[in-house]
């Protein structure tokens, strides 16, 4: 059974507190029990506590896909890109390096790329993903656009990604704040912009007192 | 002298000049002086230790996708006061894993890694299948030996010492894990048939300030709101709450209440994943909070941001209380508590002018020796500015144990009766004593609190303990103290599912039961009933606990009311003996848990009237209206004359200030990857990887002061104590403040360190707030085994060795 179209994956990094519940969870899924396809990124762990989740953002045209000499890696219907099937995966690492999010893995025991497959087991029988499932954040989500749009008001649904050149669109829907002017997010110019002062200092003293 | 922790009951007519509580008791417990005995923490335990810990992964069944389970459990997690709702997949009698639970309305499926892993205890290779004893050539330094035969050997010491030294000299500690059949069964145990007045547990260590407090103030201990009504509060303030690592569940709470529109205020002096996109930060000196409250107050009445109404028609206690707070300007708000002026202004003026509002406070405020003030401090706001007893107006402390609001209710606690009733209270002590079948004066008066237990052992005062539910030796303060009293103790018992860091002292000790292997209820930190449901029977020679309890208690000869076949058995006792109380379970039934998802207590079988009725339970406390058994209908608070209560909290510093010589404030919390004392989290392999050993987090500026860089090995110095561990440097936490995680054991225990000042009223330890200094570690301090994971693999269990009798 495909995914149903109406369901979709919501992906909220304001909200991560960095619990490791999606990675946890990741690797009791039925499909690949006892490993985590979940990455949990601290993006400067001395200068913050954020935190941010990776999961296959599942791409309309997969650059994963895209690059893989072997055609390992398949895109059903319902938007889902699965892992690279095992008879068919040379372990190139093509689509590691290639993939502009930085999901696939390569399992070296197994010779096997392997990714989030959305939880293929529980997704195509109308289940929500374990990650979905367990956030206590609500930084991962899975429902409806209507669903989502009554929970967040104060949010709304982004799914254009650009980076330098290259535009990418997802079935994954990222969150941003309702007024934000832009309709896609650009990923290398995030990582160009300057760091804060240091927020703890800021808080303790009035400026021009001791 | 009264006893200063017991319930305030005000004799006849309350007003504001003869109230007796309303300036509460400052005076904090003396710490035992260093020249007491003291034992210094052992190396860990080899890998070869037949009791681990050792590091459980899934292998075999768990991990084999085709193993079809027999059955979905519906039950909660074993951890924290959310008490997710969680189904565990069982096949024969193994838990293979979990599937979320969507229906259970709390959490809707959602986990921490805590109680995704949680499985993972059971089955596992350090599982204690049979009784123990001491016996230093056995490997372990314990030898089996048959359940009986420990059974006649706790009740002949129990027996010995109480008739050499007297009923008090056999004290009782147990833990806030334990459903509230089997916290009621303890405090009926050590009430009725040990006839001790020593009998205490782990919350003391956790939720009493919160209650001291509540208590001053409402005349009731209850977290005052279902979590629900966070949703649309327009301002959340949360003081010493770690909420994302703590309880992680409320943070879909919080955020959910922003997407409302609510604004968001943090204090705490480590800048936690919650407070990193707050919209305002405070960070508080540990140790300052009731400060800050003032301070706050003061902006309040000065811009008349205050519920005049509200404070008219519901409340004492004001007017005195305004001309307490006088003194905390803002300049001298922000000199003591640290925080810049303009951030008090701003917090003061968003909780001010708010129409709805959320206060939660956990441990960051209430483990102080003045935590009940810090408690204090917070329900001010809130009463000022009438915020309370409404939807979308609450109040209340986030519990840490799984149990850790019902665990306060029924009895375990040194000076409490079932239903919150008081020991010392005459009319309470005949009510029980007449549901137990026994004479009112033969039960105890109050007796000693946890910590002050041992302090009783140094002085020969207690000489045996029955220890359950609680591992002291990790999550007491200034543990080598600790560690000298049990070696003291003449018979020392406990009852556990692993041989925990305390029990290894044990002369006996005694296999009980997993969270899955019994049911039972607990309520949750929203104040919700909840059923835990037994998934497997209990391993070997291991028993449910309150079999254990009831068999000493046959062996005594002391088996009258200790004859109960099944937890509901004991539940319906527990409803006949809260019936009345503050706490009043009357109307709950097992059924009625199932039906409504938890029932919010107080559920009441009978109207005021008299008239049976089907009560739903109360999610809201404290509504207009609302009827309870001390107002009568006078008003909607547990005072005889329905308000609640404008204490005047003081100010006073750390007991332990710091100084020329340790110049830091040391504070100790929590990983979201461990739970409490660690003895069943640091035995499952994916929880340790997350955060396998304490480190030390310090400030960039301090840390270029001393020349220490990220990842170095320092030595982190109190006056009780020293260990080196490995710094790592975040600017998310004061320059003037270190943090270490507490929940490792031995020379990685962040309370060797720790002060057991206790707060007067609760008996709660400064854990949060002592002088320290930090140095980088010489070479010889570093472990030699340092960078070897903290717990080993642990292997499949080995066949089972012959007897050695
Ligand atoms: S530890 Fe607490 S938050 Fe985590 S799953 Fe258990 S009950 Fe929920």
């Amino acid at each position: 059974m495909p995914v149903p179209p109406t369901l979709h994956y919501f992906l909220d990094p304001g909200r991560c507190i960095g619990c490791n519940a999606c990675v946890q969870a990741c690797a009791e899924c039925d499909t690949h029990r006892g490993q985590s396809m979940m990455q949990l990124d601290f993006i400067d762990h001395a200068r913050s506590p954020q935190t941010v989740p990776v999961i296959c953002m599942h791409c309309d045209t997969p650059t994963c896909a895209e690059v893989c000499p072997a055609d390992a890696i398949k895109r059903t219907e319902d938007g889902v890109v699965h892992t690279a099937r095992k008879p068919r995966c040379i372990a190139c690492n093509n689509c590691v390096l290639a993939c502009p999010f930085g999901v696939p893995k390569m399992n070296n025991a197994a010779n096997l790329m392997m990714k989030c497959d959305l939880c293929y087991d529980r997704t195509s029988q109308g289940l929500k993903p374990m990650c979905a499932s367990v956030c206590p954040s609500g930084a991962l989500w899975f429902g409806t656009e209507e669903e989502i749009r009554e929970l967040r008001p104060a949010s709304k649904t982004n799914r254009e990604f650009r980076f330098g050149g290259q535009t990418i669109t997802t079935r994954v829907r990222v969150m941003v704040p309702k007024d934000r002017a832009e309709t896609h997010l650009d990923v290398t110019a995030s990582l160009r912009r300057s760091r804060d002062a240091d927020p703890m200092l800021d808080a303790m003293y009035d400026e021009g007192s001791p | 002298m009264a006893d200063p922790n017991a319930n305030p009951r005000p004799g006849g007519p309350v007003d504001e000049a003869t109230a007796p509580n309303l300036e509460p008791q400052t005076e904090p417990v003396p710490y035992p002086p260093r020249d007491v005995a003291r034992m210094e923490a052992p190396p860990d335990p080899p890998p070869s230790d037949p009791f681990g810990p050792h590091a459980a992964y899934p292998t075999g069944r768990r991990l084999d996708t085709g193993v079809v389970p027999d059955r979905l459990v519906n039950t909660h997690c074993c951890y924290c006061g959310q008490q997710c709702g969680i189904r565990l997949k069982v096949k024969d009698d193994e838990v293979l894993g979990f599937e979320p639970w969507y229906d259970f309305p709390f959490n809707k499926g959602k986990l921490c890694p805590k109680g995704i892993k949680r499985y993972l205890q059971s089955g596992h290779p350090d599982r204690l299948l049979h009784a123990y004893e001491r016996d230093a050539d056995a490997p372990g330094g314990f030898r089996e030996m048959p359940y009986a035969r420990a059974i006649e050997r706790v009740a002949s010491e129990i027996d010995r010492i109480q008739s050499t030294y007297g009923n008090d000299a056999f004290a009782v500690l147990t833990g806030a894990s334990l459903t509230s059949e089997k916290s009621y069964l303890m405090g009926k145990f050590a009430h009725m048939a040990l006839r001790t007045a020593n009998i205490d547990y782990n919350g003391r260590l956790c939720m009493v300030s919160a209650g001291g407090g509540n208590n001053l103030a409402f005349g009731v201990d209850r977290g005052a709101n279902p979590w629900t009504d966070i949703l649309r509060a327009e301002v959340v303030w949360a003081s010493g709450a770690n909420i994302a690592e703590c309880a992680p569940i409320t943070t879909d709470y919080v955020w959910q209440a922003r997407e409302n529109g609510g604004k968001l205020i943090i204090v705490d002096p480590r800048m936690t994943p919650i407070a990193r996109t707050a919209d305002l930060y405070l960070p508080v000196k540990p140790g300052r909070d009731v400060a800050l409250f003032n301070g706050v107050l003061r902006e309040m009445i000065a811009h008349d941001w205050i519920d005049h109404a509200f404070i008219e028609r519901y409340t004492i206690g004001f007017d005195a209380l305004a001309r307490h707070v006088e003194p905390w300007t803002l300049d001298r708000t922000a000199e003591v508590t640290g925080v810049a002026r303009k951030r008090i202004e701003a917090a003061s003026e968003l909780w001010g002018t708010a129409k709805t509002s959320f206060m939660m406070h956990s441990r960051g405020i209430e483990h102080s020796a003045h935590g009940v003030q810090n408690v204090l401090g917070a329900i001010n706001l809130v009463l000022a500015s009438g915020r309370i007893g409404r939807p979308y107006c609450g109040y209340s402390t986030i519990t840490g144990q799984g149990n850790g609001q019902g665990a306060r209710e029924h009895g375990s606690k040194k000076d409490q009766l079932p239903g919150m009733r008081e020991l010392a209270d005459p009319e309470a002590r005949r009510y029980v004593a007449g549901v137990w079948g026994m004479d009112p004066d033969d039960l105890p008066q109050p007796g000693a609190d946890a910590y002050e237990i041992f302090r009783k052992v140094a002085k020969d005062e207690i000489r045996g303990l029955l220890l359950i539910c609680f591992n002291p030796l990790v999550s007491l303060p200034d543990n080598q103290f600790i560690r000298a009293q049990m070696e003291r103790l003449e018979f020392f018992v406990t009852i556990d599912f692993f041989m925990s860091e305390s029990a290894r002292h044990s002369h006996v000790v005694l296999p009980g039961s997993l969270h899955e292997e019994d049911e039972g209820v607990v309520a949750t930190n929203e104040s919700r009933v909840v059923k835990i449901n037994k998934c497997i029977d209990p391993p070997g020679e291991a028993k449910q606990d309150w079999r254990i309890i009831q068999d000493i208690c046959r062996a005594l000869g002391r088996e009258e009311g200790f004859t109960f076949e099944s937890p509901r058995e004991i539940f319906d006792e527990l409803r006949i003996a809260s019936k009345g109380g503050k706490a009043d379970y009357s109307g709950i039934t097992y059924e009625k848990i199932e039906a409504q998802y938890g029932v919010f207590w107080p559920c009441y079988a009978e109207s005021p009237e008299g008239e049976p009725i089907d009560h739903r339970g109360t999610p809201r406390m404290f509504e207009p209206g609302s009827w309870n058994p001390i107002a009568k209908g006078a008003g909607p608070f547990y005072f005889p004359d329905g308000k609640a209560r404008f204490c005047r909290p003081n100010y006073f510093p750390p007991t332990e200030d710091t100084d020329d010589a340790y110049p830091l404030m040391l504070t100790t919390g929590r990983v979201i990857s461990q739970f409490l004392s660690g003895t069943q989290t640091r035995r499952i392999g994916p929880l340790l990887d997350m955060y396998p050993t304490p480190r030390v987090e310090l400030h960039p500026r301090l840390a270029a002061q001393l020349g220490v860089e990220d990842g170095a090995w320092v030595t982190v110095e109190t006056r009780r104590g020293a260990m080196t561990l490995r710094a790592q440097v975040v600017r998310t936490i004061r320059p003037d403040t270190i943090f270490i995680p507490y929940h490792w054991a031995s020379r990685r225990s962040a309370n060797q360190l720790t002060l057991s000042a206790q707060d007067p009223i609760s008996k709660i330890p400064e854990f949060k707030a002592c002088a320290a200094k930090l140095r980088q570690a010489r070479p010889d301090e570093i472990p030699e085994a340092a960078d070897e994971p903290p717990v080993p693999r642990a292997h499949p269990r080995p066949e089972p060795a012959p007897e050695r009798t």
